[in-house]
């Protein structure tokens, strides 16, 4: 492998570390958005706090297959 | 509820639903077990225990290659030709390629000698397979992997196949034996069957009814239900630590073929309404329906993609993670035996919490694939409601 190739494999596999910590903060802020709401809407509310719990593990499966979308494309072009 | 809970049989008693499992078990691994018998005929094999060849790299017995995790992990969330236990434990499965002679099948075994990726020649057809990170290429006749060659079609029994196989058989033995119980007389439930029912209730319940109608949810829940179970099991099979590290639903090929159980199933019942909504959305103004309508289209494709892709992600990530951290006491354990245990202790208490976690994402995951094929469902075959 040339100099090039070396210096191409580096940025490229950086970057893909760059995007998967961008994953992670994508995901940290998004499910602590979910999770604060749930929160707050149980101390206003606590005989709901089933129906919230549900739903905020719900929304949280969501949002975190979105990151680990983004983590799956870094994934691919780390490892070629 | 009470077709689909009529349509259920009843529960075995225990003792006899046990023997029937185990039984299904035991032929499952003596088909398994035979087939390098069978195929031994072809020619005289050194039926060779089979370890992966990254086993050198795993235990530190002065060996010159050094650890390297990425390999290691990626090593282990793909698929293999043998199941691989502890150590140098581990069971070869068929391998059934389709070439133009026809089918050939032959133990994997035959294709891994000393514990290093090999070649095998058939007797029957003379051709020559090579297997080169766990691909299988035709080879000549000294064994180099002939590339440019299109390889044959590999239709073997893969690890994660006999996983699948193994699921399979399981829940139809179950699923059948707890039918039985419901049909005669009705005894108040016990046992597994206060599970499943609880279960089943669970997803038409929660799932099929909110976004489908008590009239439409009976249509789509058996689909609903085999792919619930066979998701989770398949995600519960793949947290068994020392089974062989089986990961179904964390391939892309498998989850790309539920996804588009669901696209056909969604095309298919698609009524006016729906596509009406998607190709006319009604209560848009004019300019932002020629955006709106372009991102709809391209949201049948993608809602099914992003269910694939869901599944596969969270399923990998979780046993990617696992694995970093049994990857981590060994990187450090490379350095001293000392660092290696100190590291240990910390690294088997992080992991053990992420089999919790991995727990829940693994009925999580089952639980969102089907919560969204519902809603998808419900869609499709919405009423006019405006």
């Amino acid at each position: 492998m040339s100099v090039m190739d070396v210096i191409l494999l580096a940025v490229e596999q950086g970057y893909a570390g760059i995007g998967a910590g961008l994953a992670a903060i994508g995901a940290g802020i998004g499910i602590g958005r979910i999770g604060g709401s749930a929160l707050e809407a149980m101390a206003r509310q606590p005989e709901a706090t089933g129906d919230l719990r549900a739903n905020m593990i719900v929304a949280a499966a969501l949002v975190e297959g979105v990151a680990l979308f983004a983590v799956i494309i870094c994934l691919l072009v780390a490892l070629g | 509820m009470h077709r689909f809970l009529v349509g259920l049989g009843g529960l075995l008693n225990r003792k006899s639903m046990r023997k029937i499992v185990f039984s299904a078990f035991i032929t499952a691994l003596t088909i398994i077990g035979l087939s390098p018998v069978v195929v031994a005929q072809d020619e005289a094999v050194q039926h060779e225990e089979i370890a992966h060849s990254e086993a050198e790299n795993h235990e530190e017995h002065g060996h010159e290659s050094k650890f390297n995790p990425g390999e290691m992990i990626m090593h282990h969330v793909a698929d293999a030709h043998f199941i691989h236990f502890i150590g140098n434990i581990s069971v070869p499965l068929p391998v059934i390629l389709y070439t133009e002679q026809g089918f050939e099948v032959f133990s994997s075994s035959n294709l891994y000698k000393d514990h290093q990726e090999s070649f095998y020649t058939s007797a029957s057809t003379g051709n020559s397979y090579r297997i080169e990170n766990e691909k299988i290429y035709f080879a000549d006749l000294d064994g180099n992997a002939l590339h440019e060659v299109a390889p044959p079609m590999d239709l073997s029994i893969t690890k994660s196949v006999f996983g699948m196989l193994f699921i399979m058989f399981i829940m139809v033995f179950f699923f059948i034996g707890i039918a039985r119980k419901y049909k005669g007389a009705s005894a108040a439930p016990k046992g597994a069957q206060n599970v499943i029912e609880s279960l089943i209730l669970f997803i038409k319940n929660e799932v099929a009814v909110p976004s489908l109608g008590a009239k439409k949810a009976d249509k789509f829940m058996p689909f609903l239900l085999t792919v619930f179970f066979f998701i989770w099991m398949c995600n519960m099979l793949g947290l068994i630590p020392f089974l062989g590290g089986f990961n179904i639903t964390g391939t892309l090929a498998i989850t790309i073929v539920l996804a588009a159980f669901v696209f056909i199933i969604t095309t298919i019942n698609g009524n006016g309404h729906y596509w009406g909504h998607i190709f006319w959305p009604p209560g848009v103004p004019l300019l932002i329906k020629f955006i709106l309508v372009p991102i709809e289209i391209a949201g049948v494709f993608i809602k099914p993609l992003v269910l694939m892709v869901r599944l596969t992600a969270n399923i990998t990530a979780g046993h990617i993670i696992i694995l970093a951290f049994v990857s981590l006491v060994l990187l450090f354990g490379q350095q001293s035996a000392v660092a290696g245990y100190g590291v240990g202790v910390g690294a088997v208490i992080f992991m053990i919490l992420m089999f919790f976690i991995e727990l829940l994402v693994a009925f999580l995951q089952a639980y969102v694939f089907v919560l969204l094929a519902a809603l998808y469902f419900g869609d499709a075959t919405q009423e006019a409601h405006h």
